[in-house]
């Protein structure tokens, strides 16, 4: 690696460093922009007791639950859980801890721990189980709990296009927590569907800065769709939204 | 008769209004964009990620990243635009959404909704929801009124882990749209061919009936 190249050129080389009871920050939501071929790296490797921060944690044989019959994970923080069968065996013969953690707040954890702030106050969860053992206070008469910041070891992440610096743009609703884990990782890892030469992305349309990024792989994605919702092709020039 | 699934989604879309940013839940609430209005413009926010979300796509036009917070392909209407989860996020508890739409297990006088976790049974998670109620102002829960058995999911207190503290105004269920305002509901409207007795039976909190309740109009 020369000055700010990032591109890396093995997922050897893009998970290097990642060893046991690490926590990784993962991009995604459902199937959509998961890093797929970086978590096939964590599973080749065999890291484990990992503790992952990510949305959701995939299906039985694909996104993060491929790290789950090899026990590989220690504790989940995630928003929605329990596609996968082995996921709910696990959690339900308490070998995998489940952290239920609302989605706008798991987000802001990962926001927050990439921008310094280690913690912060939200109305999401007061009065529910999420505000168990957490610190309560009132702002201009409404109550608010407050919520610790998440940094990841290692944040694993799905972009559509880099450059050289790690300059990132996102495609569509692929985009979900990526940015966010971009951020909150000491070390951050993405993979991209299209490597581009420094000065070919427009500095305006950039989602997410190349200071964020630590390695760049190009990858080949499958991209699966957990629910394939189609109307007729002869009703193409129907009523939209 | 109780209505149907898309009657429920039928009437909640008549409290649409032009210009309104709206979030709809997964289920019945998924079906409230099917009814929308002809003469109005409504724009859909799906938390993942997308405002501005379209019909279903055609085979074709199937995009693997393009989906809805239900994991569901669609298409993006004109004018949409995607964001990352913060940004997501920052809109429905910066309270800019204007209408959201979910579902729940019971709902209490006093405006508590329980929606995501029975205890003791597989427990998948809250999703957006928390932040859904707590962060919009403008909320209507659909539900069925009671259980199969006949156990009512309108109740003086939730008896099930909560999702949200006194967030909720309105509940539309297959046998009436009910307010709750000063630790009671208040019937509002009812299914066409439900009678005030029937809704008063089935519901365990106290419901107060001021007057003629007229029928829903779908």
């Amino acid at each position: 690696m020369a000055g700010f190249d990032k591109v890396v050129s093995s997922y050897e080389e893009a998970m290097d460093g990642l060893t046991d009871n690490m926590t990784i920050i993962a991009g995604g939501f459902g199937l959509c922009g998961i890093p797929e071929n970086l978590i096939s790296e964590i599973k080749r490797k065999g890291t484990k007791s990992l503790t992952l921060v990510s949305n959701n944690c995939g299906v039985d044989d694909f996104g993060l639950g491929v790290l789950l019959p090899n026990r590989q994970i220690k504790k989940i923080v995630a928003s929605y859980v329990g596609e996968n069968a082995e996921f709910e065996r696990q959690m339900m013969a308490g070998e995998l801890a489940v952290e239920l953690t609302p989605q706008g707040t798991l987000a802001e954890k990962m926001r927050a721990g990439g921008a310094g702030i280690p913690a912060f106050f939200t109305a999401t969860g007061v009065g529910t189980p999420v505000a168990e053992g957490k610190e309560e206070r009132s702002f201009n008469g409404r109550d608010y709990i407050l919520e610790e910041a998440i940094v990841g070891d290692f944040a694993i992440v799905k972009a559509w296009k880099a450059d050289r610096y790690g300059n990132l743009v996102f495609r569509k609703t692929a985009r979900n927590f990526n940015p966010l884990a971009a951020t909150a990782g000491k070390i951050t890892v993405v993979e991209v569907e299209e490597l581009v030469e420094v000065g070919e992305l427009d500095p305006d349309q950039i989602h997410t800065p190349g200071i964020y990024v630590n390695r760049v792989i190009q990858g080949s994605f499958e991209k699966r769709i957990e629910q394939r919702t189609t109307r007729p092709a002869d009703e193409a020039e129907g009523k939209g939204e | 008769m109780a209505l149907s699934r898309e009657q429920i989604a039928q009437r909640v879309a008549q409290e649409l209004k032009d210009g309104y940013y709206v979030n709809l839940g997964i289920g019945i609430p998924t079906l409230v964009a099917n009814y929308v209005p002809e003469d109005i413009e409504v724009m859909l926010q799906s938390e993942n990620g997308l405002l501005g979300m379209g019909q279903f796509p055609t085979v074709d036009e199937i995009d693997a990243d393009l989906i809805n917070a239900g994991k569901q392909t669609v298409t993006m209407a004109k004018g949409a635009s995607v964001f990352d989860s913060a940004e997501s996020f920052a809109m429905i508890r910066g309270g800019h959404v204007d209408l959201t739409v979910l579902g729940a297990f019971e709902v209490d006088v006093n405006g508590n909704i329980a929606s995501y976790m029975i205890p003791g049974k597989l427990i998948k998670g809250m999703g957006g929801a928390m932040d859904l109620v707590a962060g919009a102002d403008n909320i209507i829960v659909t539900m069925t009124h009671a259980s199969k058995h006949g156990v009512s999911k309108l109740l003086k207190s939730c008896s099930l882990p909560l999702t949200g503290k006194g967030c909720i105004k309105k509940v539309l269920t297959d046998l009436a749209f009910i307010e709750i305002k000063e630790g009671k509901f208040h019937l509002l409207e009812r299914a066409p061919g439900v009678s005030v007795k029937d809704i008063i039976q089935l519901t365990e909190g106290e419901l107060v009936v001021t007057g003629d309740i007229p029928e829903m109009k779908l």
